[in-house]
């Protein structure tokens, strides 16, 4: 009971903030739209992977899973800006469990970072570039979900371990871009060179974004219910880790 | 608690609001022991942090909301803690502006409501006017008098600044690294020094001037500091003409004489023997601490 109260309480506040910053709302959703549309219709006519499915069709789950990592990945950031400004103080004094402030920060940042992959989903929808079956929507949010938690606790993981929200902010955008373009989110993985397929076998998002692939009716390369363990897995491991990596942080 | 930079006292007030492990002994509020019931300590004290602590992107009635709702407070008692806190630091009209647009002083005045939302037994405020100016500073002071007057509750409070010590609190600790050299009222330890405090101005103390004062009825002590003669003294009014004559008979020449109730600064140099302003603000994270507080203010 206490501890459902202070989740939710982390939660409100994670969606105050998150209802008053348009600005930051709109800036993180133009990078995705723009690989969307600019590499969509740019090299979307040299695209022949096949023949039914145009390169724009193909990379619409890839970029809501890019929307959901980014957004998930820097979720992290606001435990360092806390620190910074004294609020996480004010959190860590008060006579509540840790592991409910993770908790409650950790679906705040998700349920924003949804928005977000809901509103690319809504669009992909109406522009007709996957195909609308609420079943498989409804399997698609489940891997939203779970891309998302597992990414937003990796972050607040390793944001457990520093001080400086600069600094977090570099290591961030060392681990995000690799993982986006290794995950297969911008190309099918048949044919591409070993070491790349070896690589996109370690990335935990090509199994979200192919689970997701699969449940808006695209090409997958996985079978879904590998995709699901698989992601499943890492989500078991990232949420464990954060949660014990925050109860361990020092003010 | 009263003592110089660095003297240790956030750390006395971490270990107590459990923040900070203490390394060895025992420490209790309320009764409950620090390390073994954190949250039972945690239920019952209120804590104004030195550094800010507000969420900037919140207004301040949503930053009291959080509060209660962290503290366990159902919504009718936060809605009416929540005016009852805003009233006391006049702030009821800036309730649904962000922090982001507060004075350093309204954000200190609403830390310290935030602090009383949950009516702790015990309230800590860590330097409550560190950094702020000399109108704002007379403010807080008597919101926390009005605080020890309406509720009751035991107010610890830190500082560096002698006269707010002297103000506000009944009983006062002097720390000096890391250790309590002297708890008592205000009164007590001044009384403690045994008298008055006449200085002399002599651009030549001699020695054996200095031990003929000393042997004089009701001169308790004497000490020098940099040209001036400081003595203890009891009825000071009827000594000074016999310290003139005894001044003439070494044929001494003073150039000004004073004669002042003692204060506590002069506590702490009889007790640490050096003067609180002298302690410099060596730690450099402290200094860059008060050059982040000032900014932001």
């Amino acid at each position: 009971m206490n501890a459902a109260v202070t989740v939710h309480t982390l939660w409100l506040r994670e969606i105050k903030r998150f209802q008053r910053n348009k600005s930051r709302l709109i800036g993180s959703m133009a990078l995705p739209l723009l690989f969307l549309v600019v590499l969509g219709s740019g090299y979307g006519r040299y695209f022949s992977y096949r023949s039914d499915i145009s390169y724009m069709e193909y990379i619409g789950p890839g970029i809501i899973g890019m929307s959901l990592l980014f957004s998930s990945m820097l979720g992290g950031i606001s435990v360092l800006w806390d620190r910074q400004f004294g609020f996480l103080k004010e959190i860590l004094v008060a006579p509540v469990s840790r592991t409910a402030i993770m908790a409650g920060k950790t679906l705040g940042t998700v349920t924003t970072a949804m928005i977000k992959g809901v509103v690319f989903l809504i669009a992909l929808v109406a522009a007709g570039l996957v195909k609308f079956d609420p079943l498989g929507i409804l399997i698609a949010l489940v891997f939203m979900f779970l891309i998302s938690t597992a990414f937003v606790s990796l972050g607040i993981a390793v944001a457990a371990q520093m001080t400086d929200p600069h600094g977090f902010q570099l290591i961030m955008n060392f681990l995000t871009m690799p993982v986006f373009f290794l995950s297969g989110a911008l190309f099918p993985l048949d044919g591409v060179p070993e070491w790349l397929l070896i690589a996109a076998h370690f990335n935990p998002l090509t199994y979200g974004v192919d689970g997701m692939r699969y449940a808006l009716g695209g090409p997958h390369h996985f079978s879904p219910l590998t995709d699901f363990v698989v992601l499943l897995i890492f989500w078991g491991i990232t949420t464990l880790a954060g949660a014990l990596l925050f109860r361990r942080m020092s003010v | 608690m009263l003592g110089p930079n660095g003297a240790g006292k956030t750390t006395l007030i971490s270990i107590l609001s459990t923040i900070l492990a203490p390394t060895s002994g025992v420490a209790s509020v309320c009764g409950h022991d620090v390390r073994l019931e954190e949250d039972t300590v945690r239920q019952c004290i209120g804590i104004v942090f030195q550094d800010p602590s507000l969420d900037d992107e919140l207004t301040g009635e949503e930053n009291l909301d959080f509060h209660g709702r962290l503290y366990g407070l159902d919504a009718k008692t936060r809605n009416s803690r929540i005016e009852e806190v805003l009233g006391l630091v006049d702030l009821k009209d800036r309730r649904t502006d962000l922090i982001k647009t507060y004075s350093g002083g309204m954000r200190r005045r609403l830390e310290i409501a935030r602090g009383l939302m949950h009516m702790p037994r015990v309230l800590f405020l860590d330097e409550p006017t560190l950094g702020l100016d000399p109108q704002t500073r007379r403010k807080i002071w008597t919101y926390i008098r009005d605080l020890k007057e309406s509720f009751g509750m035991t107010i610890i409070l830190t500082t560096h600044y002698m006269d707010e010590a002297d103000q506000l609190c009944s009983r006062i600790a002097i720390i000096d690294q890391g250790k309590i050299v002297a708890m008592d009222s205000p009164e007590g330890l001044k009384e403690s020094l045994g008298g008055d405090l006449l200085e002399l101005t002599t651009p030549d103390p001699k020695h054996e001037f200095l031990e003929r004062l000393h042997s004089l009825e009701d001169v308790k002590n004497v000490s020098t500091q940099d040209g001036t003669v400081l003595l203890t003294v009891k009825n000071g009014e009827s000594l000074i003409p016999k310290v003139f004559e005894t001044a003439q008979s070494f044929s001494v020449g003073i150039s000004s004489v004073s004669l002042r109730k003692p204060n506590l600064e002069d506590v702490f140099i009889k007790l640490t023997g050096r003067e609180i302003r002298d302690e410099p603000v060596t730690e450099p994270k402290e200094r860059i601490r008060i050059f982040m507080r000032t900014r932001k203010r």
